[in-house]
This record gives C-alpha cells, structure tokens and sequence, in this order.
C-alpha cells in the first residue's frame, strides 16, 4: 500500500519539479478531456496547445496575452509572499483601465507624449486606490482582505458599467456599451512591426525585474517574506504587520492597474464593459504556479496565456466553448497543489503486516 | 407601504436569502470541523449548471437538485482530497476550486444558456399561509424554502444538542486532542467538506431551477463569496446566519424594487445593483472590528491543515 511519509527537510528539487509535473498531468488530462468530448486527442492538442506557437504573430499574440497576466501575478505575488491574499486583482485591473481612460478622454486631442506616461501613473494609481480599501478596512478594522477585495470586483465591474453606458458613452458609437476610440498619442506604441504587441509588454518584464529585486534584495521585501513564512518570527522581531498590508496590497493593485491600462490603451484602444476579462483571477494562478518567484512567473504566465489562445483556438476549429481555457486553467491549479505535497512527503510501499 | 407591497418585498426577500441560508450553513458545518473551503462560488456553479441541465432533461427539478446536490460534493470532494488527504493550503486550494468550478460551469453549460424552465409552483402550506400580510409570504413558497427552515432547526440540534455535533466542534477545535481521544479527524473532516459542499450545490440549485429559472455564466454572482462572509458575520453561528442572510436578501430585494419601481430617482441602477456587495464589506467591518470576536468565536483550528502521526 502507498503510503505519505514526511521528510526529514523539505526537498529542494520538488518546488521546481512540480510544476513541470502539474504541466504533464494538465496535458493529459486535457487529453482525457478531449476524448470525453468526442474529439481527437491528437488533433485537440495541436489545436490548443501548438497553434498559439506557430509563427511569429502566434508567438507575438501570446506575449500580448501574457502581459496583463504577468503584471497582475508580479504584484499579487509580492502580498502573497506575506500572505496578504488580495484576490481582487480583477477589480483593480479595472479601477486602471478607467483611471486611464479618464485621463485619455480628458486629454483627447493632445499629441503631447506625456499623455501615455500619465495614464500609466493614473493607471497604478487607480488600481492601487482600490487596493487600498482592503488595506484600510483589513488594517484599522480587522476586516477579511480576500472578502473585501473580492466584493470590489463586483462593484468595479458595475461602475465600468455605468461609465461606458452613461456619462463616458461614445456619442457616436450606435449606442455600443463603450467609449470613444483613443487617439494615437494615448494608445501604446508597438514593439514588433505588423503585430498586436506593444509597449506593455516591456513594461511588464521591466516590473518583473523590479518585483524580482524588491521580493529579494530589500528589507521590506526580506520582512514581507518573513512574515508569510513564520508569522511569530516577523511579529517577535517587531516588523509592523500593518505596514506589509499595506505594501502587499498597493503593489498588486498598481501592478494590476497598470495592466488595466496596458489593455484599454493597448489591443482595446477604448473603454468598454468587457474590459475585465478574467486577467486578474488568471493572475492568481499565474502566481501560484510560477512560485511567487519573478522568473517563474515569466514561464507561468506565457503557459497561462497558451491555455487561453488555446481555448479560442479550441472554440474556432474544435466548436468548444472557449471557457474550456478555464477549464484548463483550473485543472493546472490542482494539479499543482496536489503535486506540492511532494516537498514536504514522499511516497513510500508499505507492506501491510499479514 | 400598502400591504400588498409589504407582502411581495417579505416574499421576495425570503426567496432571496434562501440560496444564502443554506450555502452558508453548509459552509459553518464545515469551517466548524475547522476547514476554511473558499471555493463556494465554484460548488454553487457546478450545482446551479447541473441542476438545471438535469431538470431540463428529465423534466424533474428534484432530480435536478439531487444533481446539483451531487455536484457540489463531487466538487467538495475534490477540495478534501487536496486539502486533507494531500495536505495543501486551504486558502489556495478554495480559490482553485472557486476558479475551476466557475469556470468549468460555464463550459458544461454553455449548450443550455438560451434554454427556459418551466417554474416550479410554490407549496401552500394550508390554514397558516391565510395569515394576513405574512401568510402569503411565508407559507406559500417553495419547498426548498422550507428546506432551509428544517435545515436550520437540524443544524441547532445537532451542533449543541447531540453527541456527533460536539465531537464535530471538537474537531475543528483541538484536532489533536480530538485525535488522541480516539475520533478519526481526517474522516469527519472529510464528511464536513462533503456536506458544505452538498449544501452549495443545492444553493445553486435553488437559483438555476426555481429562483431565475435559468442557466446564464455568472448567475451566482458572487452569492457563494457573500455565504462565506455571512459565516464571519454570524461569528459560526446558525441563529445568526438566518438574520444575517435574509438582511441580505432585504437589500437585495429593496434594490431590485426600487429599480423595478419605476421611481424617477436621479440614481444610476449600478449604483443600486452594488448595494448587497457594499453592503457585505460594511458588515465585515462592523463585525471585524473588534478583534476578539473574531478570535473568541472562529473555530480555533480553521484553515490549518492537521496531520495525525499515525
């Protein structure tokens, strides 16, 4: 009989072998799942997983979906690390895009090139406004960030709502649910020729970085990892919990505005309802399976927007819902999780006593 | 208020706070046995998309909410398999569940979204229900109305009444002592997850087959996350899980009456629809500020993984 037995010292090898292992099981799994739909496994995996590399604008698409994916899991990650769980990060993404938005269409005509750097600070700002509700009501009152942040999505999603079908409306859009188009000057200037991908991107990796050294090699970020991983040490050192809330949640919800921002001045170009398209729950398990760790990040992000592709591809040649993403999605989480147990046990043969 | 009014906002109010009271007393069963599941709103999904695609194939709401029902624990058994058996955070593994069972919901269900159910007529119960303003309101419901209602008064006897319940407690307060007294943790924590996870099915059940009657991607609409809060709120316990769930069922209810008035108030619907979800932080707050409530009240053990050295 199999049987768990902890291990003396945590494995050093399995926190990165997992999620190599949660990677092959999601493969196969997809593939059962493809069999229970009717569907060639074969030709559902070249479709989903191979299709979204195929050339270089496949390849430039997929940066373009792993962008606002990576920005939001950076910023989570830092507050994770001290396991402040902001899961709000959609709401934020939001809160970004209509921060910078409102910057666009207050500036509408002006060709100055401050105006795209000015709705990237509006855009941090606006996400980190929002993150700071969680951060107030969790640090003056004790009240649950995961809830609160959570109950914001919702209301962020009403008020883009009542933005782009009220006051911010585009006059002459057909009565379309969305804003005017941006001008050129406030839409992201593009890093490839003939491609989608833009300026975002780089902002991301330059954030990466920026999250790789604040995670790494500051105090605050040392206190913060503290913190997560042995709450008594931190409190008996006398490290101010408050003050990791706060840093927690107001780098994700910069993090995540700015990403809001990316996609309103970027592949969108205008504000509409559907601007919250799921990046910020997606980050959560961007940052999960990229062990909260800059690099893995990278690689898990690029993963997760291969699952996305994936599902639209899945959706055009397959005729799947392209929810099947999630699907995927979800199952690379669980497997994740169930592989960790590996760190700290390893399976071992008992034989029953007979 | 004309009492016609009076009755129809008392009904809908508790048509509302039905889905509420029971996801959310299924959830202190199983935060009592100390298991933090956040995963509610991915259980009520799957619950909600099965029972309807059940009942619209077999033309039973009751096999769809045995469905839905049946749903909810598949999903909850696979939150206890990751968080008991293979001992992974709670906290991680609920959010996994909560995006996988929305997201997984809206796949399966995708086939049905354009499809309409036949309502299901209420059950007057007789004598009682000719009670004037509350009569009609109470006591001409929906079955799975009264359900909650049984379900509340069982869960009273049960955790401070009988002898499982208390061992339950114990559980999800001193898993080790519980241990070493001889109770299998593992094995009752597993039935607490299967039950909060049965009981989320039925709420969505609830909402896809007799409340809307429909299927759309995200009906739930972040009620499995209010039914986690409500649990804080009522600081784990039933009585005030009932109170808490129908203050929300109120404001939902008023909002929707005065969009549905056609009042001409200045005051964007937006606005209005946000109410239950301010409505929810403002609750935590109140009910969070004071520290030791929480701490006195919450299960000691809750969210804490346990392993017992066998």
């Amino acid at each position: 009989m199999l049987e768990l037995e902890a291990r003396a010292e945590p494995s050093r090898l399995m926190p990165w072998l997992s999620p190599l292992l949660a990677v092959a099981l999601t493969l196969v799994g997809g593939m059962l799942l493809f069999l229970a739909l009717g569907k060639d496994p074969i030709e559902g995996f070249r479709i989903f997983f191979l299709n979204p590399v195929r050339d270089l604008y496949a390849v430039s698409e997929l940066l373009l979906k792993a962008t606002p994916l990576m920005l939001c899991a950076i910023g989570l990650a830092i507050g994770f690390r001290a396991n402040v769980w902001n899961i709000g990060a959609e709401g934020q993404f939001m809160l970004g895009a209509v921060a910078a938005t409102g910057v666009a269409l207050y500036f509408d005509g002006s060709q100055s090139s401050l105006l795209l750097p000015a709705m990237v600070a509006a855009g941090a700002l606006g996400g980190a406004l929002w993150a700071s509700i969680p951060a107030f009501l969790r640090t003056h009152f004790n009240a649950n960030e995961i809830l609160v942040s959570l109950m914001l999505v919702y209301v962020a999603q009403l008020f883009v709502s009542w933005l782009v079908f009220g006051p911010w409306r585009d006059p002459d859009g057909f009565n379309f649910p969305q804003t005017k188009m941006f001008d050129d000057a406030a839409t992201m200037p593009m890093l490839l020729e003939g491609t989608r991908l833009h300026m975002g991107f780089a902002i991301a990796i330059g954030l990466l970085v920026a999250g790789h050294v604040f995670m790494n090699h500051s105090f605050t970020g040392f206190r913060m990892r503290v913190a997560g991983e042995a709450a008594a040490a931190a409190r008996y050192a006398g490290f101010s919990a408050s003050r990791m809330i706060w840093a927690g949640l107001l780098a994700g919800g910069a993090a995540a505005g700015i990403a809001g921002m990316g996609e309103v001045a970027g592949p969108m170009g205008q504000l509409t309802d559907k601007v919250g398209s799921g990046y910020g729950f997606a980050a959560i398990i961007v940052a999960f399976v990229g062990r909260l760790n800059a690099f893995g990040i990278l690689l898990a992000s690029l993963l997760m927007a291969l699952l996305y592709i994936g599902g639209e591809q899945a959706q055009q040649y397959l005729n799947l819902p392209s929810s099947i993403s999630m699907v995927f999605q979800g199952m690379l989480l669980f497997f994740l999780l169930g592989s960790d147990v590996f760190i700290n046990y390893r399976l071992r043969l008992r034989r029953r006593a007979a | 208020m004309d009492a016609n009014l009076f009755t129809s906002m008392l009904f809908a109010t508790v048509v509302a706070g039905t889905p509420l009271i029971i996801v959310a007393l299924g959830l202190l069963v199983s935060e009592r046995a100390g298991v933090l599941n956040l995963g509610a709103e991915g259980m009520m999904a799957m619950g909600a998309v099965t029972a309807f695609a059940i009942t619209h194939h077999s033309g039973s709401p009751w096999l769809g909410v045995l469905a839905g029902m049946s749903a909810g624990m598949a999903m909850a058994l696979l939150f206890g398999v990751l968080t008991l058996t293979l001992m992974a955070n709670q906290v991680a593994s609920g959010l996994a569940l909560a995006i996988f069972g929305v997201g997984l919901a809206a796949f399966v269900g995708k086939p049905y979204e354009a499809v309409a159910l036949q309502a299901v007529p209420p059950i007057r119960i007789p004598f009682i229900a000719d009670i004037p303003l509350i009569g009609e309101a109470l006591y001409n419901q929906q079955l799975l109305v009264y359900f909650s209602w049984a379900l509340f008064w069982g869960l009273l006897w049960f955790l401070y009444r009988s002898r499982a319940g208390l061992v339950l407690r114990a559980v999800g307060e001193s898993p080790a002592s519980a241990h070493a007294i001889g109770y299998p943790v593992i094995r009752i924590r597993y039935l607490a997850v299967l039950f909060g996870g049965a009981m989320a099915g039925i709420g969505g059940a609830f909402l896809s087959v007799f409340y809307t009657p429909m299927w759309a991607e995200g009906m739930v609409a972040g009620r499995g996350w209010i039914a986690l809060a409500l649990v804080v709120f009522a600081t784990w316990r039933p009585l005030r899980v009932m109170i808490g769930a129908y203050l929300f069922g109120g404001v939902m209810i008023t909002q929707l009456f005065i969009q549905g008035s056609g009042l001409q108030i200045d005051f964007p619907s937006q606005f209005l629809s946000s109410l239950p979800y301010w409505a929810t932080i403002v609750v935590l707050v109140v009910i969070s500020r004071n520290v030791n409530t929480i701490r006195l009240n919450s299960p000691l053990s809750l969210g804490k993984p346990y392993r017992p050295d066998a």
